[in-house]
């Protein structure tokens, strides 16, 4: 039997490499790649407290289909967001949406 | 137990004891006997398809008032052996600049992602890969894996007819599973379960009678999902050569193929499976689970057929008709009838059998004619819109 | 070590791997491939922890949409960055940085806590997950509320990213 320490670890491993893809991508898309590779460890920790905790309550399940909800709706816009500042900037690179940066 | 009442437990059993009197560990023996069943349903669905490419060329034959292949052994029985040796000896070509390991691994998905859905079809009572409960969702999944592989084929080719054939046919195919998975929403409301096995076996009635709206839309979607036509625009040839599978020789295009008229089957089986009883037939399939294997079948070859007979009879429909089509028509109609669906079922849960039969037939014959009433006057409209133009353009000669 | 711990860091490996993958290919049609092969191995964790619906939902949704959105996404902006270009900011390393503390963080905060190396009860047999969670997301005494908040959340997701997207004429 697989201990919970096992996918909690994993997740955690997880939620850092997302982590690091968020902050140090330079192309839009791929920080958004990274936020997904997050949200995914997220929902691999509650699926696992919910399997090694009390199986009749199902928060764990119902909070993962939440953040599915969640990740479809963020991913969604935030391409639109890309598309949008492609078709005006002609640019992807974050960095180089400064234009708040005074 | 005996073979003709549970065949493939009394194999596998008798298989297991093979291995274990070989001195193998127990759950490594089961593990093995579980590989072999996989490996024999893909082997016994890859000579299906063989079969399914001399069918699908004798039937469009008659459609078109030809006799087909008829020179290669009786009725032309070896002719696909004939096409499947000049696919492999064919010379297996790469584009320059394609993405060589996404390219050679698309046709290999495409193949899996339908050979993946034999894994929830029950053949028969007791023979069936897993009874997942989420079985009906399964079919999405499997589905989407398929588009996944059209749009690594149509990228890595590094051609641009196969990137916009890709493109028409994953917006095609990821549009038309909304309504499919709508559909697919109304036999699980009659079963109280997503699981297959247990949406047959609630089919006392078949739930063609029950939503007969229910199962048109699921052809009509099934067919999108398929990219056969009228809603073949990845492959229009006359402006896209043959859309995202161009770059493909011999056998990488022959698994393409394959593929497409397997998946057209297995769509035929599910279409019986969900609407018209699956493996029953009047109490048929507890007699022994060839029978009901025999009955599965037949259903399927008869929705493949129904798929056939409207892929050569109905013409092509331009892309952004049918993405219209499904947007603005289909997927209002299937999730209209969900909630009629779902609020009928609700209200006549207790109603003697006739009653319930009589008031989901009317509520389906209903929604069908206030959502064909709206098509018409949108048609209407259209018609007017487009002579008007043609009025404008004439005055302007 | 049993077989389903075998399995379990075979797929996690893979996982991890193809994840750092994700972060680091310089190609971003690649990445999104790899992206996909990660997702893959989470339902596969999925399965391993008996959430088969999850599981499933995670390949429709995840694969099916999102993967797709984003091949979409990375085809129709890759004009201007060619994929010889830099990919990683100039600040990658303190981004690598807080990503290793986080991990170390984590791992550390957690192996102080009692239930660290529970292991699972078995299921109750007869107990229908499936079922269970559609009960409950519709009843009114469990959690309808967060499953209406979230399809109006997908609504306003829906016109929000049609109305940015959209090119006025």
């Amino acid at each position: 039997m697989i201990p919970l320490s096992w996918y909690l670890i994993f997740a955690a491993a997880l939620f850092s490499v997302g982590l690091f893809g968020a902050l140090s991508r330079r192309n839009a898309v791929a920080i958004l790649l990274g936020i997904e590779l997050m949200l995914n460890a997220i929902n691999v920790n509650l699926v696992a407290f919910w399997r090694y905790g009390d199986v009749m309550v199902l928060a764990g399940q119902v909070f993962a289909v939440i953040v599915f909800a969640v990740a479809a709706a963020e991913v969604s816009v935030g391409l639109a967001l890309v598309i949008s500042v492609y078709r005006r900037r002609n640019t992807v690179v974050a960095d180089e949406l400064d234009m708040l940066k005074w | 137990m005996n073979f003709w009442n549970d065949p493939l437990k009394v194999a596998a059993d008798w298989l297991t004891g093979i291995f274990v009197g070989w001195g193998m560990n127990d759950v490594f023996a089961q593990v093995l006997v579980a590989f072999l069943g996989v490996l024999m349903l893909i082997t016994i669905l890859m000579v299906v398809d063989i079969f399914l490419v001399w069918i699908e060329r004798k039937v469009v034959a008659r459609f078109q008032d030809r006799i087909g292949p008829n020179r290669l052994g009786p009725f032309g029985l070896i002719q696909p052996f004939a096409d499947i040796i000049k696919l492999m000896i064919k010379e297996d070509t790469t584009p320059d600049g394609a993405d060589k390991v996404v390219y050679n691994l698309a046709p290999m998905l495409s193949m899996m992602s339908v050979l993946i859905l034999w894994a929830v079809v029950p053949l028969a009572p007791v023979m069936l890969g897993v009874d997942l409960n989420a079985g009906a969702l399964f079919i999405i999944a499997a589905g989407s894996i398929g588009t996944l592989s059209i749009i690594m084929a149509g990228w890595s080719s590094n051609n641009k007819f196969s990137v916009i054939g890709a493109f028409r046919q994953v917006a095609v195919m990821v549009s038309f599973e909304i309504p499919m998975l709508a559909t697919l929403l109304i036999p699980t409301i009659f079963a109280g379960s997503m699981g297959m096995n247990a949406i047959i076996q609630s089919q006392d009635i078949w739930f063609v009678l029950l939503s007969p709206l229910a199962a048109l839309i699921f052809l009509i979607a099934a067919i999108a999902e398929l990219g056969r036509a009228p809603f073949d625009l990845a492959e229009g040839e006359s402006e896209l050569v043959s859309g995202y599978n161009i770059e493909y020789s011999g056998m990488k295009f022959g698994m393409f193929y394959a593929g497409e008229l397997l998946h057209a089957f297995t769509f035929g089986g599910f279409w019986a499976i969900f609407f018209f009883g699956g493996y029953r037939f009047f109490g048929l399939e507890k007699v022994s689970p060839f029978l009901a294997i025999a009955i599965i079948l037949f259903k399927a070859l008869v929705g493949y057929w129904v798929i056939m007979w409207v892929k050569y009879t109905v013409m092509r429909i331009r892309i952004d008709q049918m993405l219209a089509f499904n947007w603005k028509f289909l997927t209002p109609v299937a999730f209209v009838l969900v909630m009629v669906t779902a609020l009928m079922n609700a209200l006549l849960r207790d109603a003697s059998s006739w009653l319930f039969i009589t008031g989901m037939l009317l509520s389906n014959v209903i929604v069908a004619w206030i959502s064909l009433e709206f098509v018409r006057s949108a048609s209407k409209k259209e018609r007017e819109r487009v002579e008007g133009v043609k009025q404008v353009v004439e005055a302007h000669h | 070590m049993t077989a389903e711990q075998i399995i379990f860091l075979i797929v996690a490996g893979v996982t991890l791997a193809s994840a750092l993958l994700v972060v680091t290919t310089r190609n971003l049609v690649h990445a999104a491939l790899w992206l996909v092969a990660t997702l893959f191995g989470v339902a596969i964790i999925y399965t391993i922890l008996n959430a088969g619906f999850i599981a499933v939902v995670q390949v429709v949704v995840y694969i099916g949409a999102i993967a797709i959105l984003f091949i979409f996404a990375v085809m129709l902006t890759r004009r201007e960055l060619r994929d010889n270009t830099p990919q990683l900011n100039k600040n990658w390393w303190s981004g690598a940085l807080v990503a290793v503390l986080t991990f170390v963080g984590l791992a550390f905060l957690l192996q102080g806590w009692s239930g660290f190396s529970k292991t699972a009860a078995a299921i109750p047999s007869g107990f229908d997950a499936v079922a269970e969670l559609g009960n409950q997301l519709v009843s009114p005494e469990a959690y309808v509320l967060p499953f209406e908040v979230a399809s109006v959340l997908l609504l306003a997701a829906m016109v929000g990213a049609v109305y940015v997207a959209f090119t006025r004429k």
